[in-house]
């Protein structure tokens, strides 16, 4: 239910009533999203749209921060692959 | 697709899965509170890849399956009226009220629609002026902006034949009733990452100190999932409390402020009723005083409907982590999708159906 995708703002426009709309492109698909809740979104940044409204603008330098954990943790050698176990 | 397949590299992934194999040293009990992240969990078959003495439980995380019997009875008479067109979102739609579901409605001649967004609902109410148009809000923290913003632009825009079925609840009531069980056996929580990206993280904190558990605001994708239990893994081994924040490229402490205002504007809190669980204080949002002409509840007069749940449905003890949905005597055999005894079984965001899915039956 609180399925949040990521898409890119292609294009932000006014609606007739007011409400601030962008079009966001989900790898290639174009939906209208409310753009109301994130009023300081601009065009190429990427938002987490829920039921057809922005809830979130996404920061790409945190986005990097799980890769970078792993980098350093391949550099330290300390990330060992364990063995698949056999599941029933 | 951008921030979704590289949150789904199975190298980084197994890497993730070793540190998880390396730092843990004794038993623990995780809870996850989302139906998305108990999905992912069991889809890519996380659970089985964990370590044995890691065990995550899935709580109370699907707004579908804790709406409670009788709203789904007041939904389908509601959608029942001869001048009503009811919208939802499309998985209400076979959860079984207590004789028939909403889909069955429509096979009968009902006028149920299902829509993508809330706003959707109000565009027919305004194409359709001589009918009835009711939405049925259902949804934690993270969809209660839009439903509130589909409330607020009826009220604007004079859309009077548009009201609201609401029945919206709050995750961190849900929490602290699980935490404040004396049966309880969760040890920390994994923090379902778009209602924090609403909400903030702010109002954990305190349930975090009250209970003395750890708990991580944690993403959707595997590897965020795997990252947010080696975060919460940490945290326990080395006797950590408090908040920790995994999904930082869609969450702030403070939450979206603007979205927050909204909600507080349309909604207020209240007892809520969660089905397999009871009524837990402030855990649910209804529409405020100023809203009423859009509150299907008033309008229709249907509010004094009371329904018993299925006796053989252990819904409530599963959403609670006392047990697992392969553990229910039903399981698979008198509750399926096709025939679901109890809603978890019916939402793909359900925890039966998603063991049912991915291959639990035998598990």
């Amino acid at each position: 239910m609180c399925l949040g995708v990521p898409g890119r703002i292609i294009s932000i426009d006014e609606s007739p009533v007011g409400m601030p709309m962008a079009r966001v492109s989900f790898a290639g698909i174009v939906k209208e999203v409310c753009l109301a809740y994130t009023p300081e979104a601009s065009v190429d940044d990427f938002v987490v749209v829920h039921v057809g409204f922005s809830i979130s603008v996404i920061d790409e330098a945190e986005a990097d921060r799980v890769f970078a954990y792993l980098r350093e943790m391949n550099e330290l050698g300390e990330l060992e692959i364990p063995q698949p176990e056999a599941t029933p | 697709m951008k921030y979704v397949d590289e949150y789904r590299d199975a190298a980084d992934s197994q890497k993730m899965l070793a540190a998880i194999h390396q730092r843990v040293t004794r038993e623990w009990t995780l809870m996850e509170v989302c139906g998305g992240q108990t999905h992912t969990l069991i889809k890519f078959g996380i659970d089985r890849m964990l370590p044995e003495q890691v065990q995550i439980v899935h709580g109370p995380g699907c707004p579908v399956c804790v709406t409670p019997l009788e709203m789904i009875d007041r939904a389908i008479a509601i959608a029942r009226m001869p001048n009503v067109i009811f919208t939802s979102f499309g998985d209400m739609l076979r959860v079984p009220g207590s004789e028939t579901d909403l889909l069955s409605v429509k096979a009968a001649g009902g006028d149920v629609r299902i829509v993508y967004s809330p706003l959707d609902a109000v565009r027919i109410a305004e194409q359709n002026p001589h009918r009835e148009v009711v939405f049925f809000a259902v949804g934690f923290e993270t969809t209660a902006p839009a439903n509130a913003m589909a409330v607020w632009e009826a009220a604007h825009r004079g859309v009077l034949n548009f009201s609201m079925l609401v029945s919206h609840v709050l995750v961190p009531p849900a929490m602290e009733a699980i935490l404040s069980a004396e049966t309880n056996r969760v040890q920390g929580f994994l923090a379902a990452g778009h209602v924090c990206a609403i909400m903030g993280y702010h109002e954990y904190e305190p349930i975090a100190q009250k209970y003395r558990v750890p708990m991580v605001v944690t993403g959707f994708e595997p590897l965020d999932l795997l990252h947010g239990t080696l975060m919460l893994i940490e945290m326990l081994e080395d006797g950590r409390i408090g908040v920790e924040n995994q999904y930082a490229r869609a969450v702030r402490r403070e939450g979206n402020t603007v979205a927050q205002q909204t909600v507080s504007q349309v909604f207020m809190a209240g007892e809520r009723k969660w089905r397999g669980i009871g009524e837990i204080p402030a855990s649910g949002l209804s529409l405020r005083p100023e809203y009423a002409a859009h509150d299907a509840e008033l309008r229709f007069a249907v509010g004094t409907i009371t329904a018993d749940e299925p006796a053989e449905c252990i819904s409530g003890a599963i959403m609670q982590g006392h047990q697992k949905p392969h553990q229910c005597p039903a399981f698979g055999t008198r509750c399926t999708p096709e025939r679901p005894l109890g809603a978890p079984m019916v939402s793909s965001e359900g925890a039966c159906a998603a063991y049912y899915n991915y291959g639990r039956v035998l598990a």
